[in-house]
């Protein structure tokens, strides 16, 4: 019993090992910047995931309590990951592309980099 | 077999902190280089959960909520001053 509780801990820290490995080797292996807006995904969700998996575990059966403070972390990287990579789309977009380079954005309004807001009061163009 | 696996963990995300820092290094563009903060602090919350088993003990955890909180805050002021000149508006 023993052997299997720590042959579990063990396997989720190597999975956990390899996912960060891979996602921060993504880093340097991809060529184009929105590209690599793909490779940490790896590391946050499984890589930090199955960290945390592990720490909940090796606190649980181990230390023999339970934790869930791990729970928050993911929750809250899971919360902000998006956020952030939206946020780095737009930066690379608003430095290297032109509005005539992004395809149509089938609406009313343009995309919000280039186009002013909707609704916006001191316009007095139309 | 867990401090093997642990050594191992530590290893992966050290060498991953290093592409990153390549990565910061070598970027061509502002985007590259606030991805790879970003990955950074991502790989940094990993290791310090994993020095928290190392050692035993939770009070670690704490820390690594406090790095996802500043990490993500640091990321978007980087991204709003890079967009806009301005953080807050």
């Amino acid at each position: 019993m023993e052997f299997a509780i720590e042959a579990l801990i063990s396997f989720f820290l190597i999975v956990a090992g390899v996912f960060g490995l891979v996602g921060s080797f993504g880093m340097i292996k991809l060529t184009d910047t929105l590209q690599r807006l793909h490779a940490p995904t790896k590391a946050t969700t499984l890589g930090v995931g199955g960290v945390l998996i592990a720490s909940m575990l090796y606190f649980l059966l181990i230390k023999g309590g339970l934790s869930f403070h791990e729970l928050m972390i993911t929750l809250f990287l899971f919360l902000t990951a998006p956020i952030t990579a939206n946020f780095i789309a737009k930066t690379f977009i608003q430095g290297n592309l032109r509005a005539k380079d992004l395809p149509d954005s089938q609406g009313e309004f343009g995309w919000s980099v280039y186009a002013d807001p909707p609704n916006r009061t001191d316009d007095n163009d139309e | 077999m867990i401090t093997t696996a642990l050594i191992f963990a530590f290893g992966c995300f050290g060498l991953g902190l290093l592409f990153n820092l390549w990565r910061i290094a070598t970027g061509p563009d502002n985007a590259d280089r606030i991805l790879a903060l970003d990955t950074m602090v991502i790989n940094i919350i990993a290791l310090l959960i994993l020095y928290g088993i190392w050692q035993g003990t939770a009070v670690y955890y704490e820390a690594s909520m406090l790095v996802a909180m500043v990490g993500f805050v640091s990321t978007v002021a980087y991204c709003r001053f890079v967009l806009r000149g301005d953080i807050i508006e």
